[in-house]
């Protein structure tokens, strides 16, 4: 599974770094840096994470895969 | 086409972000009918902004950014195939391999490349890079982590300097050499531009304002060595990044006779392109960096954006509108937005900075290294700035979209600010800059097309 986060919408509320600190992590006082690829392990926390988020920025979903229509 | 919006074919040239959320909003909007995407690179959509940030730290691999589906566009991909002309008379995408795809409607989205340094035998010297792909990402990214004793930055926009900062967080000596008077000038203008360059100078970069590069030198064996700048000084350093801006991916159009040239392929506030007589189409669509749109907030002139948000909402106009009726057609009027982290910094901007002629600082200080910066024009809020204070951004959205006074009202301030008094927003031209803008107001015209003509028998 990958994350996007979209950084336009995000405020740096950092409830993702709560709740899932081995995918993001703030860098400074309110910049987002995530893990794109979430390990298996990870996947409940991200999708605490992302229901979490007030301004609803994390998509978490399954990348592109060209031989499947 | 059978007359249906939600039937037929649909071809969306560009794999990208645009691409990719144009393809599922087709099918969230109802589209049935057959759907490709051609993407030249060989990779499934992926996301560039970590390239510059958690790619080059080496916490992220290049192959872990593509993008997650918000569901699927159950399209054919055609990846690793380059879209090489149109003929918008046959309805026809030709493609690099000869193949040609036939569409009722087609969606342009191709994005732009980086520009290159001028000198292509310089460039292919081993240790000199640009940043925008994938492949250019796992590349330089391999490099620092073997650590090179100097890198150098061409360029002080947004790019070179993420790229500087994420030099300097893994310990790497870096240089940065801008044409301006100091970084991040050409989108934010002069004072913002001396917190940028004072936050590169106290995090340890070798920043040089106001000089040129005006050589890449090679060690004889075809590897980088260093640089000769305009000031006759020299720069020793094995990698060398050039951050130089984008070129919008527009030379497969140009035998098309659709409005494309080096600013984007201009089209209406629906996203629908105009041919080369500024006569609007009805199939042929346009989104992402490679557009040039209408803006009614910023004088309806047309706007080029570099923008990740602008990717995003344009492509979702752009889907709706190649599925509905002409009546139900929506605009494009999302108000620019945009990003970017460096040296510990958030800066988020919305609204056109460069589109002003004077500034207040409503929140915060430069000296606090947080803040809240509003941008003027004619008396009116066209834009606004934040350092660390993201929350604040809406607000100020909101002034824009409103066409709020100039300076504006206490609102969200922390003191009164009719005790402030506006400074020049002190905004270049981007021609005096070593890289290029990543918002460019391009006027009201279509872009100049010369044609030359042969004389034949």
């Amino acid at each position: 599974m990958r994350i996007v986060v979209d950084l336009t919408r995000c405020q740096g509320y950092a409830q993702c770094v709560f709740l899932a600190p081995e995918v993001f992590r703030l860098h400074g006082e309110e910049g987002l840096l995530y893990a794109p690829a979430v390990p298996d392990e990870q996947l409940e926390r991200v999708r605490q994470a992302a229901a979490a988020c007030p301004v609803q920025a994390v998509l978490l979903g399954e990348e592109v895969n060209p031989g499947d229509r | 086409m059978t007359g249906d919006p939600g039937d037929g074919r649909i071809v969306v040239v560009g794999a990208s972000l645009a691409g990719l959320r144009a393809a599922e909003a087709l099918r969230e909007e109802g589209f049935t009918g057959s759907l490709t995407v051609v993407g030249d690179e060989p990779y499934p959509p992926y996301d560039r902004p970590p390239l510059s940030k958690q790619v080059l730290l080496g916490e992220a691999a290049a192959d872990s950014t593509g993008l997650p589906m918000r569901r699927n566009p159950e399209a054919e991909w055609r990846l690793g195939v380059r879209a090489t002309g149109l003929d918008p008379l046959r309805k026809r995408v030709t493609l690099a391999d000869g193949e040609s795809l036939p569409y009722d409607r087609l969606l342009i989205a191709t994005g732009t490349r980086a520009r290159p340094w001028r000198n292509p035998e310089e460039a292919a010297l081993d240790g000199v890079f640009t940043l925008r792909t994938r492949d250019d990402g796992a590349a330089l990214a391999e490099r620092l982590a073997a650590g090179p004793q100097r890198v150098l930055v061409i360029g002080g926009g947004f790019t070179g300097s993420e790229i500087a900062s994420a030099c300097r967080e893994r310990g790497l000596e870096v240089t940065v050499t801008e044409r301006g008077p100091a970084p991040l000038v050409g989108a934010l203008g002069g004072t913002l531009s001396k917190l940028a360059a004072a936050m590169q100078r106290n995090h340890g970069v070798d920043l040089r304002c106001g000089v040129t590069v005006t050589a890449l030198r090679g060690d004889g064996g075809g590897r980088f060595v260093g640089a000769d700048l305009s000031d006759g000084s020299r720069v020793e350093a094995d990698v060398c990044v050039a951050a130089l801006g984008a070129i919008r991916n527009v030379e497969w159009l140009a035998d098309s006779g659709l409005a494309a040239g080096p600013r984007g392929i201009s089209c209406d506030a629906g996203c629908r392109a105009f041919d080369m007589y500024g006569i609007v189409t009805d199939d042929v669509f346009v989104a992402g960096d490679v557009s040039r749109f209408p803006h009614p907030l910023f004088g309806y002139q047309m706007l080029s954006l570099e923008h990740w948000g602008n990717a995003v909402a344009q492509a979702a106009v752009a889907a709706h509108n190649m599925v509905s009726p002409g009546p139900l057609r929506r605009p494009h009027l999302a108000v620019p937005t945009f990003w970017s982290t460096q040296f510990g910094l958030n800066i988020k901007s919305v609204g056109v900075p460069t589109y002003s002629d004077h500034v207040v600082i409503a929140q915060g200080s430069l000296e606090a290294r947080r803040l809240a910066m509003v941008y003027g024009y004619q008396g009116r809020v066209t834009a606004a700035v934040t350092v660390d204070m993201a929350k604040s951004l809406p607000y100020y959205q909101h002034l824009i979209e409103t066409a709020a006074p100039f300076p504006p009202g206490s609102g969200a301030a922390d003191r009164p600010l009719a005790a402030e008094i506006p400074i020049p927003s002190d905004v270049p031209d981007p021609k005096g800059l070593s890289h290029g803008p990543t918002v460019a107001l391009t006027g009201y015209l279509p872009d100049r097309r010369l044609t030359v003509v042969h004389p034949t028998g």
